[in-house]
């Protein structure tokens, strides 16, 4: 099937077969490989993307279904100018990634999350964030990315 | 990041993270993003039985499957290996290990044990193709219970006659008979018996892997998301007959291992031996479910501890038992993780020599397991800890001062153990102390009093950890004496560039630990340059050829001093250079800030950056010295590395639906000298949330046919972040006399100390209701049965 998608504003057609997920459409036949994929049961969010604004598990949705959408992943997201969004910023002065390999699904988990909620209290960041799994930083200064970001 | 001019004083600053940009913008790239023009996709059919007799493997109706290349059965590759799958600690010299290959030949021996594969064109077309391969199978008994497989009921392996790996004891006594006498003469004693559950170690990147050959030249490219590049080249090279020299190892960004990328695993074996065979690049991606499966397991062991005391409650000896699991088959290390934990079970506290540890090993029908984060130390540590509390209530006394009672000495360090290990240097009553005080610990105590009220629906519980990592897993000498089949040693170069900018060569192969921002801390202040004038390079043996890897905490106390070592080498021939040049004698050159100046006159001085210049154009150097500024350390740590802390934990458990709600969680870390208090606290967070999982949240669960019941991230609960609390970090500082830096590993501290803090925590609260232990993990179910157990099931 012909789908047409606009990814980081720069609109793709491609012919997928019917059964291909958005993240598998995203990483092999666009070829931006930085939304990583951590499992098979859509429990993990390392592939968040923004599809129309909204976080969404780019695993849990067929390409087909993104027929016409507009589409952000983590290489949407810094400046061409190469600074950095505020959110990416916030991960790095207050330590939020380690191996990096969650990283830009929460970053787009927590941009999502900052759009619907600008100031949330640390709770409100726990549970916004539980569709995203991290083994490296007990999630503790991931929590703070997100606050740090909230204020400023 | 920038940093100011005066570069001194970069050790222990929070500086943010190099590796950062790259992984936060997604230009990092691990395996599985690699473009690799033209490769086959691996796809492994797994057994679906626990124990199988494989009687016939039909591959022709999968070979025709469409982008379908080829399709081999464990039998069809027999001839692609020059021997079975590495085990490198053969703990005993009668350890029985089981022949293993990357796909299973004859039998089957766990869900997952792979037992054909399949090459195609698509990763895709290569999965869908698993479905046609006929395999016939004989299904048998599985062995799942650790007691049953010890009793040799049913064998695994007819090739071994028992499903005993070993059995290793170490018993240490003043004189003969010395623990029996202290039982029989103790004031108090305690016996407990605690089950270590299986884990998954869910690193967040699955595993993946790449081999590309180069059919003509005949060289090897194997890209893995591995922690051991350097191990693992040596181990494909002897397991595949290639020459080690044509084979190149790299490790890209790779996304956390928890000890389960520090292995040698069947899809990289087939990979690189597909690839040779087909002349094509071949890759591999686990999916997460295969993962749970066929990724090794961490922890299995059942745990029995005895306790002698005096009538002060002093310990007058332990006495340790274990049934250590070691899965289907012995995997990298896998027997020798018990043993790490075998000096450990005197915890931090004075004891005499009376001490009897042994640990037999089992197979079972269950994947593998290894070194998953602690490996062993978290075992010794709930144990001893565990039952110091347990101890502690039979005495009545609190907790924390029987620890205060039992404590070596601060004024005793360096301290000679009775195992004859030396630990470096330590404070306990000091991070125990901290604390106390940041968690309000007499406070804590006196609300208890209020609101453990018998009838109280919620009741309040705080839980004590004090704890020993050993790590930096080293000397090369101590771990000869335990069979282990490397050394541990570590590799460093250190190169000043014509400009002034320097390359690090370093032999560890960092995952999330930071090391390229730590290791140009390291250069920096010793070089007097900003940290953004160093490179640091790692994890590819083309570049860095000789090193072995990061796991046990290891890297900065063997990895960095190594760099530090070389940066001395460096500053001596420079020294020589800018003497020369100075017409002084190179003992009077003082070096600091990057610039040499002769002793007295301060007008004499020449900065690095003209030095390095110096020996690159090799125009006017000392007669015999040779071009170039560059220096190469093999260091081999004279001890291993002991950092120490306390841990606590305030819980509220609802005894009405048994969940335990974590209000608060200290953690005070000496890890000696801190290059980088940013880092240091990030690896407390992961590593305490990781105890805590298992704690409360992670079982890797069997059913007693040996089916994996918890094969998805579905089912096997890896906490997410409204699952766990912020952790308040406290840090002591008692530097390590063992090595210049001062400093002691830090990656592993969270996950031994958590685990006890927050059981003991839960069964303090429940104290009152007569719970006395409450199995891991302490779910709301079972916390609910352990009180409605104690109350006589009247709940």
């Amino acid at each position: 099937m012909e789908i047409t998608v606009t990814i980081n504003g720069k609109s793709h057609t491609a012919e997928v077969e019917p059964r291909t997920l958005l993240v598998q459409f995203i990483r092999e036949q666009v070829g931006l490989t930085g939304t990583n994929i951590g499992c098979d049961t859509s429990s993990c969010g390392a592939c968040s993307v923004h599809v129309d604004g909204e976080a969404a598990k780019s695993c849990t949705l067929l390409a087909v279904q993104a027929d016409g959408c507009s589409i952000t992943t983590i290489e949407g997201m810094a400046s061409a100018d190469g600074t950095l969004h505020p959110m990416q910023q916030a991960f790095m002065e207050n330590h939020g990634l380690q191996c990096g390999y969650c990283t830009p699904g929460m970053v787009m988990a927590a941009t999502s999350l900052l759009a619907e909620n600008p100031n949330p209290t640390e709770e409100e960041v726990r549970i916004g964030l539980e569709g995203n799994l991290c083994r490296c930083t007990g999630y503790h200064n991931i929590v703070q990315s997100v606050l740090a970001c909230a204020k400023s | 990041m920038t940093m100011t001019d005066d570069t001194t004083g970069v050790l222990g600053q929070r500086l943010l993270r190099r590796e950062d940009p790259a992984l936060l913008t997604g230009e990092a790239r691990y395996t599985s993003d690699l473009p690799i023009p033209g490769a086959l996709h691996l796809a492994v059919l797994r057994s679906p039985y626990a124990r199988a007799r494989i009687l016939s493997v039909d591959t022709s109706a999968a070979a025709a499957m469409p982008g379908v290349t080829a399709v081999f059965s464990g039998a069809d590759l027999a001839d692609a290996w020059a021997g079975p799958m590495p085990c490198a600690w053969p703990v005993t010299e009668d350890m029985k290990s089981p022949t293993h290959y990357p796909l299973a030949v004859g039998q089957a021996n766990y869900v997952g044990d792979g037992v054909a594969c399949v090459l195609a064109t698509s990763a895709t077309a290569a999965r869908d193709a698993l479905d046609a391969i006929e395999v016939e199978y004989e299904p048998l008994e599985a062995v799942i219970d650790l007691e049953d497989a010890l009793s040799d009921r049913v064998v695994i392996h007819d090739e071994i006659g028992t499903n005993r790996s070993y059995t290793w004891d170490l018993k240490i006594e003043e004189s003969e008979g010395q623990v029996d006498r202290a039982f029989a003469d103790a004031a108090y004693s305690v016996k407990a018996r605690y089950i270590q559950q299986r884990l998954i170690p869910a690193a967040m990147e699955p595993r993946a892997v790449a081999a590309i050959p180069q059919p003509f030249g005949g060289d090897m490219t194997l890209y893995s998301a591995t922690q051991v590049p350097h191990i693992l080249k040596v181990m494909t090279a002897l397991t595949l007959g290639i020459p080690e020299h044509q084979l190149r190892v790299v490790a890209p960004a790779v996304g956390g291992g928890f000890g389960s990328k520090l292995n040698v695993y069947a899809e990289e074996l087939l990979c690189v031996a597909l690839a040779k065979r087909t002349g094509s690049p071949v890759r591999w991606t686990e999916t997460r479910s295969e993962g749970n499966q066929a990724t090794i397991h961490g922890r299995g062991q059942i745990q029995d501890i005895e306790l002698a005391a005096d009538s002060d409650g002093r310990l007058t000896a332990v006495r340790v038992r274990l049934i250590g699991d070691m899965g289907a088959y012995l995997q990298l290390v896998t027997p020798g993780v018990p043993l790490l934990g075998a000096f450990l079970y005197a915890g931090v506290y004075e004891l005499p020599k009376a001490y009897d540890f042994s640990c037999t090993s089992v197979f079972t029908n269950m994947t593998p397991t290894d070194a998953y984060r602690g490996a062993g130390r978290p075992e010794a540590t709930y144990a001893i800890e565990r039952a110091m509390d347990t101890l502690a209530a039979e005495i009545g006394i609190d907790p924390l001062e029987l620890r205060r009672r039992n404590f070596i000495p601060t004024e005793a360090y360096p301290y000679e153990a009775m195992t004859g290990l030396v630990y470096d240097s330590g404070d306990h009553d000091r991070a125990a102390t901290l604390a106390a005080e940041m968690i309000d610990y007499a406070g804590v105590r006196a609300r208890q009093e209020s609101q453990n009220v018998p009838g109280a629906a919620k009741r309040l519980g705080i839980g004590v950890s004090t704890y020993f990592e050993m790590c930096g897993l080293a000397p090369s000498r101590v771990l000869a004496s335990l069979n282990y089949g490397a050394g541990g040693w570590e590799a460093a170069t250190v190169r000043v560039l014509p400009t002034n900018k320097i390359q690090v060569v370093t032999g560890t192969a960092p995952h999330g630990q930071g090391h390229e921002t730590a290791w140009s801390m390291i250069v920096a202040e010793k070089m007097g340059v900003s940290p953004d004038d160093v490179d640091v390079l790692h994890s590819d043996t083309a570049i860095a050829p000789l090193g072995l890897d990061t796991y046990g905490s290891r890297s900065l106390s063997v990895g960095g001093v190594a760099i530090a070592m070389a940066c001395d080498k460096v500053i001596d021939k420079a020294k020589q250079i800018a003497a020369h040049q100075l017409e002084a004698n190179p003992d009077d050159l003082e070096f600091s800030g990057g610039e040499f100046r002769v002793a007295g006159s301060p007008d004499r001085a020449m900065p690095l950056a003209a030095v390095a210049f110096e020996a690159f154009t090799a125009h006017n150097l000392p007669d015999g010295l040779e071009p170039n500024l560059e220096a190469h350390t093999t260091y081999d740590p004279p001890n291993f590395s002991w950092p120490f802390g306390t841990h606590m934990c305030l819980v509220e458990v609802d005894t009405e639906t048994g969940e335990v709600d974590v209000l608060k969680y200290v953690a005070v870390d000496d890890c000696g000298n801190q290059v980088n208090p940013l880092i240091v606290d990030g690896q407390v967070h992961g590593g305490v949330v990781q105890g805590l999982a298992q704690a409360l949240f992670e079982e890797a669960v069997y059913d007693a046919d040996g089916n994996l019941q918890t094969s998805t991230l579905a089912e096997y609960l890896v906490p997410a972040a409204s699952d766990v609390p912020a952790i308040e970090t406290g840090h002591t500082i008692t530097p390590s006399p063992t090595n210049q830096l001062g400093v002691k590993g830090i990656g592993e501290a969270g996950t031994i100390a958590s685990t006890p803090a927050v059981i003991n925590a839960i069964v303090d609260a429940l104290s009152g209701l007569g719970v006395r232990d409450v199995p891991m993990p302490a779910s709301p179910n079972t916390v609910w049965r352990a009180i409605n157990e104690a109350q006589g099931g009247q709940q």
